[in-house]
């Protein structure tokens, strides 16, 4: 609530998130403010709990301390479904796309979570159940036309290049209409054309009106594109600022830069 | 479009004259089976929104047939003295499946696989050894006298003529069952192509990503469930009005594997497979039945009993279509893609090759 206040509205606050497996912590004590409209980095070193704290904020896992509001409204027991709906999308650092369905069909369920169309109007073929259908197809193309792969509308998921595949899961959390979209990894894999493509299809987004929580192991693409940056080490956060604070940070140079900027 | 519509015109030809063919060539038994085929169609369509769709394990499913089948003998036979027309007892049994079908679901809505399928298996077996040990359904001893179906002044037990001809009630109700496949059908294509229809395939491709994606897989699986137990509701109704007479011993485990295994080997997902496969396996071991006379004739013993070597014939028929098509015969094409998803990209590999 003060968050409306302050000069800066923050659209995620996380607080001292935990996440214990077994003797590990995964996460410990972990906060997070991610202002509105805004690109937020999170990196660190390999089994830091990135993707463990993607997790914990998308309700796959369920925190085992901590709290998370997303624009005040508290999400930290709720369910995936419920958080999607709520405005947090996300995607996978190993791609899980519905892989025998084809990509507009895949962007057709992101679609979901915002139509209503249930079974008694679907047996009955209702006017209204077939406009909806009508606008699903026509957003799900227009979505994937915006990340540029709108002439693979009815190609199997599964068989894109793995490129397309990781804009196709864009896609299709952006057919959720999210506030906050959380990537994964996105660059993963792919060569620097490509990784340029990717870093302005994400200003575009930002530019859209959707916040961005970005995962990347490529630092420049972080260092360019995020407004603030958050860094992880063994389920710590050990450093946040904006990119050029954190970059000079001697405690992630250590940990995580020292190696790469070198 | 002209094309589509001489081969519905083709197909409706077909499916009218089938039981007079049928009744000319292989005799009137096999008009009989027919019915059954397409009782059997029904159940198997039925099930395959659970399996084939959402892709739950149900190992339970005639339980739902059962509960329609009770329904209708209950409350339209001397059994009890009520005798309720079937345009009140079709829907009521349709529902009063499907609240089983969302009362079996609801707890086992965590589970997947093979412990889906136990649960379900026993949820089946209760049902049954509920009927056989209620005075109310009157025991292992079963209904009997039970109403044929009649609707308006139709009754659809009696023969009817029409044009000089004397069609007897099998006719009848095979006519009956056709339409009401016909809906079956309608209503499986229909939700298979629909918002509700992706988010099943969704679930079934990756429950995770479906439940992130903001799918309320609880609910849709519970959807799925109802549907699909409607469908063996209505089958239920329709069984106990034309068999007129039913006991516990028809809705056995055996029932549900063999609905299981007409949607498995037609392929699941798909409505003419599934429909090709229940036609199938339920006219197979008919036709297996010579082999006795066979045998007679050309050892002048029969070595083998026929009911044994039918179904001996029947596994055989069944593990060899699995081996060689694992998709079913008559697979959609998404399925088609999931069974060979490992192969895939070698043979795609293979191709790009010089
Ligand atoms: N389900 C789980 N059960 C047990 N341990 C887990 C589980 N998930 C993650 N971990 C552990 O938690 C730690 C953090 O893993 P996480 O996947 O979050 O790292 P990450 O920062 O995403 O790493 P990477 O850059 O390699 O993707 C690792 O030590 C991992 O082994
Ligand atoms: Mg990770």
């Amino acid at each position: 609530m003060n968050a409306l206040h302050s000069p800066t509205h923050h659209l995620l606050v996380a607080k001292g998130i935990g996440k214990h497996f077994g003797g590990l912590s995964a996460l410990d004590q972990v906060s997070l403010n991610i202002p509105s409209h805004s690109i937020y980095g999170l990196i660190g070193p390999n089994g830091a709990g990135k993707t463990t704290l993607f997790n914990v904020l998308t309700g796959i896992y369920r925190a085992d301390e901590g709290e998370i509001h997303l624009n005040g409204v508290s999400l930290t027991h709720s369910s995936p479904n419920e958080i999607c709906k709520q405005g947090i999308a996300r995607t996978f650092q190993n791609i899980r796309l519905f892989g025998n369905m084809t990509a507009i069909e895949n962007v057709m369920v992101g679609r979901h979570v915002r139509t209503h169309s249930g079974m008694l109007s679907a047996i009955l073929r209702l006017p209204s159940q077939r406009r909806e259908e009508q606008e699903m197809m026509a957003h799900a193309q227009g979505l994937l036309d915006f990340v540029g792969i709108g002439h693979h509308a009815n190609q199997i998921a599964r068989q894109l290049p793995y490129g397309d595949q990781r804009r196709l899961e864009i896609a299709r959390a952006l057919a959720t209409q999210p506030k906050l979209l959380a990537l994964d990894e996105p660059a993963a894999g792919m060569n620097d054309t490509e990784t340029a493509t990717l870093g302005r299809l994400l200003q575009k987004i930002k530019a859209s009106g959707v916040t961005l929580l970005l995962i990347e192991h490529d630092v420049k693409l972080v260092m360019g594109l995020c407004d603030r940056v958050a860094v992880l080490e063994y389920g710590r956060l050990i450093a946040e600022g904006e990119p050029i604070s954190v970059k000079n940070n001697p405690r992630v140079i250590a940990a995580y830069l020292g190696t790469e900027a070198a | 479009m002209n094309k589509r519509i001489y081969i519905g015109l083709l197909c409706l030809t077909v499916v009218i004259a089938l039981p007079f063919g049928t009744d000319a060539f292989l005799g009137r038994s096999w008009v009989r089976l027919l019915d059954f085929a397409l009782l059997y169609t029904m159940l198997a369509l039925g099930l395959n929104i659970v399996v084939g769709y959402a892709g739950l394990l149900d190992l339970g499913y005639v339980a739902f047939y059962a509960v329609g089948a009770y329904l209708y003998a209950m409350l339209a036979s001397p059994h009890i003295g009520m005798h309720w027309p079937l345009w009140a007892l079709l829907p009521m049994g349709a529902l009063l499946a499907a609240s089983f079908g969302a009362v079996l679901g609801a707890p086992t809505l965590g589970l997947r696989g093979d412990y889906l399928a136990i649960v379900t298996m026993g949820f089946g077996e209760i049902i049954r050894i509920f009927l056989r040990n209620l005075n109310i359904t009157n025991g292992p001893a079963g209904i009997d006298l039970i109403d044929p179906i009649q609707i308006g002044n139709f009754s659809f037990g009696s023969s009817h003529s029409l044009l000089g001809w004397d069609l007897p009630s099998i006719y009848n109700y095979y006519f009956l069952f056709i339409v009401l496949t016909a809906f079956i059908v309608l209503v499986s294509y229909r939700l298979s192509d629909s918002r509700i229809g992706r988010a099943w395939a969704a679930i079934r491709e990756d429950e995770i990503a479906a439940k992130s994606m903001g799918l309320n897989t609880r609910y849709l699986k519970l959807m799925a469930f109802a549907m699909g137990a409607a469908f063996g509701g209505i089958s239920g109704v329709l069984f106990a009005g034309f068999q007129g007479f039913i006991s516990p011993e028809s809705f056995t485990m055996g029932e549900s594997v063999m609905i299981l295994c007409m949607v498995v080997l037609g392929g699941m997902g798909h409505l003419s497979g599934v429909i090709m496969g229940a036609i199938l396996l339920a006219i197979l071991p008919e036709a297996f039945r010579p082999l006795s006379q066979f045998q007679q004739i050309t050892f002048g013993h029969v070595w083998l009993d026929p009911a044994n070597l039918r179904m001996l014939m029947f596994a055989l028929a069944l593990i060899v279509v699995m081996i060689l098509r694992p998709e079913g015969l008559w697979p959609s094409p998404v399925r088609r893609r999931e069974l060979h998803q490992n192969d895939a990209m070698p043979a795609s590999v293979q191709k790009e090759g010089p």
